[in-house]
């Protein structure tokens, strides 16, 4: 038998039907859809009179348009609440289970799959969203998909797709202590740029993966999209097999061990082949923060934005263009540069552990007078165990503002908007031009990172305060 | 359902040479509220393209009537960032049936190709041909040949050869849709399915 990657072995195993010199017809074990990119499927299925294939195989959320607080009130706007109540109205004619909003199960999409144990290894997982990628962290090919692709798995719990071409990027040796995944994240998009990994699927390899807990796994996963991979996967192994035990959704008894056998089977073999192999190493890893307005042009927190005659010519007008937007000099430095909010939350990061980072970093102090920090739990889950832990007292002594579960300053589509030309340090996914909100201006790092700038009230290096 | 058909174009072509255009830009999020797909073209690159007072901005590329025609040509990595379809729903309703650059994001790819917009990759010395030709005389005219993947710069004369794989190349040039096809296979479908379990 030919050695094969673990993305072969998964994709293999879900083609249906292979259409000569085209896409594969693959089979969708798992679809996830929230109430942005839905509402048009759902009226496209209507139009040819068809109803949901496999009901069972759709599980629903709202998270992208809900606002963060008075969650238990009818939402203020009447678009929003419209789209949300759209949802419902979909997934009741439909027979999908929903987690809307006051659900204990509500949060954001990727949030939620994991934690209830619907996010397991060798599926293939899709949603409406591009940060479906973070599903591949247990070791699954989990990619995002646009409205009519959501349509198709609504009619026929298949999608078309070509097979992409495969890249590992291994990350060897111990990283440093206060780097965290997101910086690892961060470190690799910006070595290979905002594009360097369109066409792929990433699988991340190394000891450095194999070290992380699931959560940092699913950080790393998440952002592979921003490199402009289709996904990104980690082999599972016992931090996989320990965290999916006892999810509500995961397998149970006799089909636990059947699902584990053949988990167990889940890596690429030795002698895989893949199309692009990268390697880096983790003591070249620091904290890190993004200056412009794509997540690939990142820097150590300490370093200096690149000068202007160390970028590629056809690239300057890019560059200078991203410099005024964000209202920076090239060449100069970041840290000391003042900060206006703080935003701990979304599918990135999100989850607890990095709630439970912030708090150890700010038990006993106080954020700065010139910073507001919002604090977005992922999940309803995530907002409870919060509670319990004492992580929210902690938060709330430090001067930081707890919001309901939901997707909020990252991609802005509720109120939680960034003002024009005011600087956030985010634990989110983009630095767009406008993704905070119109105008807004953002700095992309880590919960920790995120942590010492709301205390300094400035960019600071987390390592030395 | 049928979609928008492709087959051959003659057009002038509008020119955004910036890298990295994500789909925030093209459509940003405030707009995703919509539940149709109808009308986003109006709200194509809506923050470079008017001001807080809903101003046009003169300098933007949509706003300057000099430029015009079916074809948007844009630097390379075009469409990264979210999924949201609602991107290519605004580039064909706005009447762009035609991308041009010398990189595409994956799924804004698919999605253009799902709505009857073709994606055309070239090379970084061919777009930066057509950037020219386009600087020289905004009237430049290019003639898409989808049968014969070719696309011809009128004013230098270059055919320059273009991939598609040839089931969206079939999709496009008839109107065919994906899922007119899953349905055409549910017995497969059903037959996997049995065969999994």
């Amino acid at each position: 038998m030919t050695a094969k990657t673990l993305f072969d072995k998964i994709w293999d195993t879900h083609v249906v039907n292979q259409i000569e010199g085209g896409p594969s017809v693959l089979y969708i074990d798992r679809h996830l859809i929230h109430e942005v990119t839905s509402p048009q499927a759902f009226s496209g299925l209507e139009k040819r009179q068809l109803s949901v294939f496999r009901p069972e195989r759709t599980v629903a959320t709202a998270d992208h348009n809900v606002p963060t607080i008075n969650q238990h009130l009818p939402i203020d706007d009447e678009l929003s609440r419209f789209q949300v109540n759209k949802l419902t109205e979909n997934c009741e004619r439909h027979g999908i289970t929903l987690y809307g909003l006051n659900h204990p199960y509500q949060g954001i999409v990727h949030v939620i799959g994991p934690q209830l144990g619907l996010t397991q290894p060798g599926m293939t997982i899709v949603c409406g969203d591009s940060h479906t990628s973070t599903h591949g962290a247990f070791g699954s090919i989990a990619f995002g998909i646009g409205t009519s692709e959501v349509e198709m798995v609504l009619a026929t719990q298949c999608i078309l797709q070509l097979k992409p071409k495969k890249m590992r990027i291994t990350v060897n040796g111990q990283l440093q202590e206060n780097v965290t995944p997101k910086d690892v994240i961060l470190y690799i998009i910006s070595q290979i740029s905002a594009s360097g990994a369109t066409g792929y699927f990433v699988e991340y390899a190394g000891e450095v993966f194999r070290n992380m807990t699931m959560e940092g796994r699913m950080t790393v996963c998440n952002m592979s999209i921003e490199m402009g991979a289709r996904g990104g996967l980690i082999a599972p192994d016992e931090t996989t097999f320990d965290y999916l035990k006892g999810k509500e959704f995961a397998p149970h008894g006799k089909d636990w061990d059947k699902a584990l056998s053949y988990w167990q089977t889940l890596y690429s073999d030795e002698d895989a082949q893949f199309d692009h192999e990268i390697t880096f190493y983790a003591s070249d890893i620091e904290p890190m923060i993004t200056y412009g307005t794509n997540p690939g042009m990142g820097i150590k927190i300490t370093g200096s934005i690149p000068r202007l005659a160390d970028i590629e010519e056809k690239e300057r007008l890019s560059f200078s263009k991203s410099m005024q937007y964000m209202g920076f000099e090239n060449g100069e430095r970041i840290i000391g540069k003042p900060v206006d909010y703080v935003f701990i939350g979304s599918c990135t990061n999100g989850r607890i552990e990095d709630l439970r980072a912030v708090a150890a970093y700010v038990k006993g102090k106080k954020k700065a007078d010139n910073i507001t920090a919002w604090i977005v739990p992922g999940s309803k889950q995530v907002e409870k165990q919060a509670i319990e832990e004492g992580i929210v007292e902690v938060l709330e002594a430090a001067g930081f503002k707890m919001r309901q579960p939901g997707c909020s300053a990252c991609l802005a589509m509720n109120d939680d908007k960034i003002p024009k030309g005011k600087y956030a340090v985010s634990t989110s996914n983009r630095n767009f031009e406008g993704r905070q909100g119109p105008g807004a201006r953002t700095m992309l790092a880590s919960p920790l990172t995120a942590a010492a700038v709301a205390v300094a009230g400035k960019i600071v290096d987390p390592r030395t305060v | 359902m049928a979609l928008n058909k492709i087959s051959t174009l003659r057009t002038t072509a509008v020119p955004l040479p910036i890298e990295n255009v994500d789909t925030d830009q093209i459509i940003p999020a405030r707009f995703l509220k919509a539940t149709t797909r109808e009308g986003f073209g109006k709200n194509l690159f809506r923050d470079w393209r008017y001001d807080n007072n809903d101003q046009p901005i003169q300098d933007f590329v949509l706003n300057n009537p000099t430029y015009s025609g079916e074809i948007l040509v844009a630097g390379k990595n075009f469409g990264c960032g979210s999924s949201r379809e609602h991107a290519a729903w605004a580039i064909e309703d706005y009447g762009f049936k035609v991308v041009i650059s010398s990189f595409f994001a994956d799924i804004f790819k698919s999605n253009a190709l799902n709505n009857g917009v073709l994606p055309i990759t070239v090379s970084e010395a061919v777009l930066q041909t057509i950037f020219t030709a386009i600087e020289n005389n905004p009237k430049a005219t290019f003639f898409v040949d989808l049968p014969n993947q070719t696309l011809l710069i009128e004013a230098t004369g270059e055919a320059v050869p273009f991939e598609i794989n040839p089931y969206k190349k079939e999709c496009l040039i008839n109107g065919y849709d994906d899922i007119d096809y899953l349905l055409s296979i549910k017995s497969k479908i059903e037959a996997f399915e049995a065969a999994k379990v």
